[in-house]
């Protein structure tokens, strides 16, 4: 329990993590407040101006309709005549054509938009954790903390499994904190700049188990930014190997699947298993192919990756990765 | 006395592209209790891969370990909180302070957080505490490395290279604090380049080549095993040198013959000398002991005295090695 708590201290107590879940929750303040100046309730006074606006746009727009109306009928017979369509052709304004809603600022629909910005949220604070856990043990190796704690608790394993117990924990309480300030704010702003309708207990039961997705994303990141920087005994291993994923898995195999014409081409990808993962679902299609249908034609057969796919695919991710870590902790020599 | 730090037949091999290299060739190590031990040897003998070795941070491939009475590595999660080491040059993570470095070793070894401020205190950084490591000269790391040592009140003290960046006066307040320790109980192995700080301060030596022992003992011991003393004469005249050497050698004396002087060894009563050189009509004009030092045992055993024009290269196996100094 010592070491766990001389792990807990050294991690809050230094700068790197302190300024990167500053920044992180900078970005995200930044998210908080854009959505909620972009957005506003329809109060009277506003539908009123806005249907002033709605009621200008159609007026201006009857009397250019009438002016074309006027030129058409007077170029008939003469070569301007060429220049307009047939006269009852003329497009004539309807003032359903001209709602006051169109001239509102948007309404925040937390049932409707709240999902994307739990995605938002997770994909930040899941490249906060990679970070923040590649440098962590990264620093303790180049600096030769790891040598001088493993002169006091020479049993490697748990050295190793202790630092990332307290790194997981600690990512969990900011998670968790960070989110429950999410959705309290973005609850406010849709109170305050929009609508809570349709939040009926399923729909926050459906958001709480996002949430919760979201969370294990944090900890799988913050996990394989740990591992990989162990495995390479530097931080700058684990954030080559994460700039190296992105340049192979999202550029080069795209490119080279879509040479090859690979069926759900998709499917190979992170983001597609991430969202699969946050989403309960996504699909990757495969253009290439035709299922005939009389009633629809041809329709791209498909290929709809589950959330527990997603999962299986990210436990054995990290499993591999901090399984690694572990061993060649417990058989490398430490120089 | 009991042995507090045994070592036998260690073997530590490293396999690359470019071969088998012995790091450690079956070395031998002992140090008994309440010692101030000098751990000797030329950059990559082998010091610190039996330091890294002892301390569980390599494995060996062959040899058997104790501290305190107790095999190592396998003991050494029970033995580890009685030990204090420091390897290599101090490192340290450069943005914590020396108090905030020592505390959290303190929390993960379970020490009272106020033995802190008493090491900083005994290694002179009291003053210091709160400023960032990073900001620190070598010599301060030194002395931070040290405290994180002495912070678990260790039965025996591991320092690789204690006064490497100290200034004259921190190498005498270190040689102080090292006599201290030993004074109070504490086993202390000292590995250092500085052989005159060791021979003032050490009680026995270790000294390491190639992988192996070369000499070990009590500094008085290998001084005399491995620098027989040797006699300064010189004559009334110089151009007697030559013969003088002939007759000394003839009664079974080594001779150096020196620009104005003769070094001669082997030799039981310096009289024999006198008597020798008489017989010949050649007289003494200073007959003086030449007085031997650590460090020219260390050049010799250890086959690294600078050879004018030469380059010596730091994994130049000593020709003593190969002939199987090891005890």
């Amino acid at each position: 329990m010592s070491l766990y708590t001389a792990e807990t201290r050294r991690l809050t107590k230094r700068r790197f993590t302190r300024f990167f879940a500053l920044g992180t929750l900078l970005v995200l303040a930044a998210v908080v407040t854009g959505v909620f100046l972009s957005h506003h309730r329809p109060a009277p006074e506003r539908l009123a101006t806005a249907q002033a606006q709605a009621d200008r746009e159609y007026e201006s727009a009857v009397r250019q309709a009438t002016g074309v109306t006027t030129e058409c009928l007077a170029a008939q017979g003469t070569p301007a005549a060429a220049n307009f369509p047939p006269c009852d052709q003329v497009y004539q304004p309807v003032r359903e054509d001209f709602r006051a809603e169109w001239y509102l600022a948007p309404a925040f629909d937390f049932r409707e938009q709240f999902g994307y910005l739990v995605i938002t949220l997770a994909a930040l604070l899941a490249v906060m954790a990679f970070v923040i856990g590649a440098s962590y043990v990264g620093a303790e190796w180049s600096s030769g903390g790891m040598m001088n704690l493993l002169l006091w608790r020479p049993r490697r394993l748990e050295v190793l499994g202790t630092k990332l117990a307290a790194l997981l924990v600690n990512l969990t309480l900011f998670t968790v904190a960070v989110s429950a300030a999410w959705t309290g704010l973005f609850a406010l702003t849709a109170d305050r700049r929009g609508t809570l309708t349709g939040m009926t207990s399923g729909a926050w039961q459906s958001i709480l188990l996002m949430e919760l997705r979201g969370l294990v994303l944090v900890l799988v990141a913050g996990a394989l930014g740990f591992g990989l920087a162990s495995l390479g005994r530097h931080t700058a291993m684990a954030l080559g190997a994460a700039i190296g994923a992105v340049i192979v898995f999202q550029f080069g195999l795209r490119i080279v699947l879509s040479l090859a014409d690979a069926p759900f081409a998709d499917a190979y990808l992170v983001p597609v298993w991430i969202q699969a993962w946050l989403d309960k679902s996504a699909v990757a299609t495969d253009l290439s192919s035709c299922d005939y249908s009389s009633a629809d034609g041809c329709t791209p057969a498909s290929l709809t990756i589950t959330w527990p796919m997603a999962g299986g695919m990210l436990a054995a991710v990290v499993g591999l990765v901090v399984g690694a870590a572990m061993w060649t902790m417990r058989s490398r020599d430490i120089t | 006395m009991s042995a507090v730090l045994e070592i036998r037949g260690l073997r530590k091999t490293y396999r690359s592209r470019k071969g088998i290299r012995r790091a450690l060739d079956g070395f031998d190590m002992v140090v008994e209790a309440g010692q101030v031990h000098g751990f000797l040897g030329p950059n990559g003998s082998g010091k610190t891969t039996t330091l890294r070795t002892l301390l569980g941070l390599i494995r060996p491939n062959d040899g058997r370990m104790a501290l305190l009475g107790r095999e190592v590595p396998r003991a050494l999660p029970e033995v580890a909180g009685l030990v204090g080491a420091i390897v290599e040059s101090p490192q340290f993570f450069g943005n914590f302070s020396a108090r905030d470095t020592l505390s959290l070793l303190a929390d993960a070894g379970g020490v009272d957080r106020s033995r802190v401020f008493e090491v900083l205190e005994l290694v002179g950084l009291r003053d210091r505490s709160a400023d960032r490591v990073k900001t620190y000269s070598l010599g301060m790391k030194q002395r931070l490395a040290v405290a994180s040592a002495l912070l678990k009140h260790p039965s025996l003290l591991i320092l690789d290279e204690p006064a490497n960046g100290l200034d004259p006066g921190g190498i005498r307040e270190m040689r102080t604090l090292m006599r201290n320790l030993a004074g109070s109980g504490m086993t202390v192995v000292l590995s250092s380049h500085i052989l005159g700080e060791i021979q003032l301060i050490c009680d026995s030596v270790t000294i390491i080549s190639a992988g192996r022992r070369v000499a070990a003992g009590s500094v008085a011991d290998v001084l005399s095993q491995h620098a027989p003393s040797s006699i300064r004469v010189r004559l009334e005249s110089v151009t007697d040198l030559t013969s003088a050497a002939g007759a000394l050698r003839d009664v079974g004396a080594q001779v150096y013959v020196e620009p104005d002087h003769l070094l001669v060894g082997g030799i039981a009563q310096p009289s024999a000398i006198t008597r020798a050189l008489a017989a010949r009509g050649v007289y003494v004009s200073e007959l003086s002991p030449v007085a031997v030092d650590l460090e020219s045992v260390f050049l010799e055993l250890t086959g690294t005295t600078p050879v004018a024009g030469a380059h010596r290269q730091v994994d130049a196996r000593a020709p003593q090695a190969d002939g199987g100094w090891g005890q």
